[in-house]
């Protein structure tokens, strides 16, 4: 029954591996990569996919085991939701078998969508699950875009039939209702930003649409996988897939926003409402799924088959369901994108950052650079002396900026914008992924908010002097280290590491900054090669000879795209990424430093009470009572103080370790995956050479 | 793997090669092997010692021999040149501080094969400069050419005095000088003004191409490099890192990263051998072809120049027959010298084509196989 399947994606598996390589969890950085893409929507669109796909595994670690039994015993309604969904990975997952990656891809998505409603329920109930099902949220929209694109085609087909949209209008509705008493609130609010959303959209038209489009397009993804399939019930998903095409179909024309819109609000629910169908279809053939367990098994069959997908085994995704602890699979990612950020009015940038799915909606605001920095100095401030390490947002840069200001349509003006929304979008990655910071009202503020107050002093932030404060902080540490006579070895030992990290990476930074320079360089060459050769043809007398060398001209100069192309790729995955972890080594330190401070404090209040003890004994040898009562009071402030402070530094001392655990993992994560990542590009980029040397080959065998 | 390919006739009677070279100091000195069947060698095999100089002193006397004045004179090698590598070396010595101890021994061992390359490099012109003339049916069966081959002594060919240098320098200078008055000079023959255009034109294209060649090569070069330094710097870091996980994945990155410059690198040279060495050695041979040009235009002009002085004898009548007799040489030289060098050229771009085609679809096809054994190894990761 796969082999159908087969023909039409066919296509699609070409570019596939790269996804399935990439698909390592991940985050902060996935943007980094993709934004290589040169129109908005397809870097807006593999970034979000990427952040989908590596979102089922993030969540591993994290220890929600008791997050099933919660949600189980909370939510009823919700857990048939995933059940359903869970019936409908399997069925797709089947279908990977045939090695069609894409539509693995998408049932995630419908589960994910499922789950992360119960996710909302819970949220409310435990803390620490809160960042996963907000994630989950973003998944469910992230997913379609991957595949939407490639399967435009097929979709026109089921478009021209027109069915009605209500049909899928009706489930979405359901699908709401269930969560009615819980999420309530959580739910009319995003319902607010969205016509807020609206009202942006015709501002900042073209780009709003094509974004919402694609999800749109990925939902009718699912209904065209089961008909060739032969799946009973076809008609159904195909109208489905009809009434979704109508959005997609928007988003791609560009039409009026406003119907766009108006489409967009049923589309999450509609995926689920496809997934629903296509549950209840598969049931025939997969009732085993549809226990009482199937929670259980849902997650798993969550994470089961894009791990499949990355080695690129189509494996049976129950048989390493139970391998895998149920909750685990609340995948990740509440996901924040930068559109393409738009040059403002007042000389300035402004972003654009329709961040899917907070509260389970789409929206976007736009932001300015100096909010970002606002954003960063609150949560420091906030989170900081408490040992977290907060991400640092990218560095002002005058000289870039000036640019912008000044020349107008310059690539490298338009080179530097790009960098910065990758920068700032990873940024922003990072604040979302934090399980505590994505709690601090100041972010969700940040991220849904229409207006911000405007951040005020963050140009002593900006260029040379944010990297003032941060060797500030380092020299504070340097000093305190001399201080603090480190009775933590582990914290002893890490802080080497991150100094010795941190110098590697600088060095690191300026070796590939390096290669960069010698890649363009290169590129550069080969140009002038290239036009020196296509000379050197004209003036060859020999015809063939003068074909062959202008043929060579030719291939020399797809090389220097090549070569720029790949210079480009090393600046965005390698050089970007090495500068991001050399502020977020940084930011590590930082903390490290808090958690001095707090000794310091600590120490200090001890001495205090040292002292007021002294003076006590003092006052009783002197027999002075009634100053006797003063000091004694003042005693037990010290005491409690010194027991607060003591709390203290054992609460930041336990966070920071938390948190450098985190990071290390995340660090080694994200550098694996985007090393991968790069060295896929060079994949690519050799495949492209092949190809060229190849079709040159005959060219040079002709000369006579 | 010879980086120039020359349309040598593959003539048993004589063979040439240079098996063996050793590099002293600045000289470098060449085993230069002979196998003949020839009569006029003593024996049928043997090796003499030859130095660079001994192979300027050997093209300087076939230049100058009038005999040869129509014939493209294989041009001279380039005088090895072991500067930059050894320069690179010197760097990288002073900066083994700042370098881990794996990183500055992979410096040192690219190094040493560039310099290898370059060695080489100079052996391969050398010998392709004594197989052509062997492959010369008139040039093969020069004198001093036999006397290079066969005298088991030291050649200890005089060096050129400053005096001589200067000397030479001055003709240089006569020569350019004189290819501009000549180039001006209305050609007779459709056959070499079409020679001459097309030469002139495609001595400076290929000249320009040769350099971008260079520049390209080395830019692969410095990436190469770089990528050794980012390998050694990604182990480091992944070293440092207590992360189990993380120790796994740097060697594996690094081992990317090593690979990457290994590839890059060969790319390199192999671009190196065979499109920057083929262009360098025709704009050489164009060199030669348009030296050839010039004699023939030095005689041409001569032969003009005798007619002038015949009409002026006549005019004034006397020594009318000796004027007779030079304008007659002249005119004999300048039409032995055009029939030859239509010949020579003729051959020449023959030769040309030909080593252009086994040069690029050599190159093509390294390229591709470069490409692919990334693509495998990437595929893999």
């Amino acid at each position: 029954m796969n082999d159908p399947l087969i023909e039409p994606f066919s296509s699609l598996t070409e570019n596939k591996p790269t996804s399935k390589i990439v698909s390592e969890p991940s985050d902060d950085f996935v943007d980094l990569t993709n934004n290589l893409a040169d129109s908005p929507e397809d870097a807006a669109e593999s970034v979000l996919a990427d952040v989908a796909i590596d979102t089922t595994e993030i969540p591993l670690d994290e220890p929600s085991d008791d997050f099933v039994d919660i949600f189980g015993g909370e939510t009823e309604a919700p857990r048939e939701e995933v059940v359903i969904a869970n019936v409908t990975v399997k069925a797709a997952a089947a279908a990977d078998k045939s090695e069609v990656t894409s539509d693995v891809t998408d049932p995630p998505g419908d589960l994910k969508t499922g789950s992360d409603f119960e996710q909302e329920a819970n949220e409310t109930a435990t803390d620490s699950i809160i960042d996963l099902s907000d994630d989950l949220l973003s998944s469910n929209a992230q997913k379609p875009p991957l595949a939407s694109d490639q399967f435009v085609d097929p979709l026109v087909d089921f478009l021209s039939d027109a069915p009605p949209a209500a049909d899928a209008k009706i489930p979405s509705r359901a699908t709401v209702d269930l969560f009615e008493d819980e999420g309530n609130d959580l739910f009319t609010e995003p319902r607010q930003t969205k016509s807020a959303k609206q009202q942006q959209k015709s501002l900042f038209g073209e780009a709003d649409e094509d974004l919402f489009g694609e999800p749109l397009g990925a939902t009718t993804k699912k209904p065209v996988i089961k008909e060739p399939k032969g799946k009973p019930v076809p008609t159904k998903a195909a109208r489905d897939v009809s009434n979704m095409g109508g959005p997609l179909q928007d988003g791609y024309t560009a039409e009026p926003a406003d119907i766009f819109s108006e489409e967009a609000v049923t589309t999450v629910p509609s995926i689920k409402k496809t997934s629903a169908v296509n549950s209840k279809t598969n049931g025939v053939h997969s009732e085993e799924d549809t226990d009482i367990f199937a929670e259980a098994t849902v997650e798993l069959s969550l994470d089961s088959p894009q791990e499949e997908r990355k080695k690129g085994v189509p494996a049976v995704p129950s048989a390493s369901a139970p391998s895998v602890s149920a909750a685990t699979s609340l995948a990740k990612p509440q996901s924040a994108s930068l559109e393409e950020p738009l040059l403002g009015t007042n000389d300035m940038n402004a972003f654009q950052t329709p961040l899917p799915m907070f509260r389970n909606k789409t929206f976007t605001v736009r932001r300015r650079f100096s909010d970002f920095l606002g954003l960063y100095e609150k949560l420091s401030e906030k989170h900081g002396p408490n040992g977290f390490i907060v991400p640092p947002p990218p560095e002002k840069s005058i000289l870039g900026m000036t640019k912008v200001k000044v020349g107008k349509e310059d690539s490298s003006s338009a080179d530097f914008v790009e960098r910065r929304r990758a920068a700032l979008e990873r940024y922003l990655q990072r604040i979302v992924h934090h399980p505590s910071l994505l709690q601090d009202p100041d972010v969700r503020e940040f991220l849904e908010r229409e207006e911000l107050p405007r951040a005020v002093g963050t140009q002593a932030l900006s260029g040379a002097g944010f990297l003032k404060m941060i060797n500030k902080a380092t020299d504070a540490v340097s000093k305190m280290t001399i201080k603090m006579n480190e009775s933590d070895v582990w914290f002893e030992e890490k802080l080497q590491e991150v100094e010795s990290a941190d110098q590697q990476f600088r060095k690191l930074h300026v070796l590939v900054e390096s290669l960069v320079v010698h890649r363009k360089e290169l590129s550069l060459n080969t140009a002038s090669f290239a036009k020196s050769t296509a000379m050197l043809g004209s003036a060859e007398d020999n015809t063939a000879l003068s074909r062959a060398l202008s043929q060579l001209a030719e291939v020399e100069d797809k090389m220097e795209q090549l070569h720029q192309d790949q210079a480009t790729n090393d600046t965005f995955n390698f050089a970007e990424l090495i500068a991001d972890y050399i502020r977020l080594l940084g930011s590590v330190r930082g903390s490290f430093d808090h958690r001095m401070k707090a000794w310091q404090r600590w120490q200090d209040a001890q001495a205090a009470l040292q002292k007021k003890r002294e003076t006590e004994a003092k006052l009783l040898w002197a027999n002075k009572p009634d100053k006797l009562q003063l000091v004694k009071e003042e005693i037990a402030e010290w005491e409690v103080k010194v027991t607060q402070y003591e709390r203290d530094f054992d609460r930041v001392t336990a966070t920071v370790r938390k948190e450098v655990v985190r990071f290390d993992k995340e660090k080694a994560r994200n550098f694996k995956r985007e090393i991968i990542n790069y060295l896929e590009c060079l994949l690519q980029s050799q495949q492209q050479l092949i190809k060229y040397w190849e079709a040159f080959l005959p060219e040079a065998k002709a000369i006579a | 793997m010879r980086s120039v390919s020359v349309d040598l006739n593959h003539d048993a009677s004589l063979l040439i090669d240079i098996p063996d070279a050793l590099c002293e100091r600045d000289k470098v000195k060449f085993t230069v092997h002979t196998k003949t069947t020839l009569s006029s060698f003593q024996k049928p095999d043997f090796s003499v010692p030859r130095q660079h100089e001994d192979f300027i002193w050997l093209h300087d006397t076939l230049v100058e021999t009038e005999d040869y004045a129509g014939l493209i004179i294989p041009p001279v090698p380039p005088k090895p040149d072991f500067e930059s590598p050894r320069e690179k070396m010197h760097k990288l010595g002073e900066g083994e501080a700042t370098m881990t101890k794996e990183e500055y021994t992979k410096m040192k061992q690219e190094l040493e094969a560039e310099y290898l390359a370059v060695f080489k490099k100079t052996v391969q012109v050398h010998e392709v400069f004594l197989q052509r003339l062997s492959s010369h049916p008139i040039l093969s069966k020069d004198r001093n050419f036999q006397i290079f081959l066969e005298y088991d002594q030291d050649l200890t060919v005089r060096r050129k005095n400053a005096k001589e240098m200067f000397g030479g320098f001055f003709k240089n200078m006569v020569k350019s000088a004189d290819e501009v008055l000549i180039s001006g000079i209305k050609e007779v023959d459709d056959f070499f003004e079409q020679e001459k255009t097309f030469l002139l034109d495609y001595y400076s294209k290929i000249k320009d191409s040769t350099a971008k060649a260079e520049k390209m090569t080395r830019s692969h070069k410095n990436i190469a490099d770089d990528y050794i330094h980012i390998s050694a710097t990604l182990n480091t870091l992944s070293a440092d890192d207590s992360t189990a996980n993380k120790k796994h994945c740097g060697g594996y990155y690094m081992s990317s990263f090593v690979f990457l410059q290994k590839v890059e690198g060969r790319v390199a040279s192999d671009q190196e051998l065979k499109l920057t060495e083929l262009l360098r050695y025709y704009m050489r041979d164009i060199q030669a072809a348009k030296d050839l040009l010039y004699r023939r235009a030095r005689a041409l002009v001569d032969y003009e120049n005798s007619n002038k002085a015949l009409d002026k004898a006549r005019l004034k009548s006397r020594d009318i027959p000796q004027a007779e007799e030079h304008q007659k040489q002249c005119l004999q030289k300048f039409d032995k010298l055009s029939e030859s060098g239509k010949k020579e050229l003729t051959s020449f771009k023959g030769r040309r084509v030909v080593a252009f085609r086994k040069n690029l679809i050599e190159m093509a096809e390294l390229e591709i196989k470069h490409a692919k054994l990334l693509r495998t190894w990437l595929a893999m990761v």
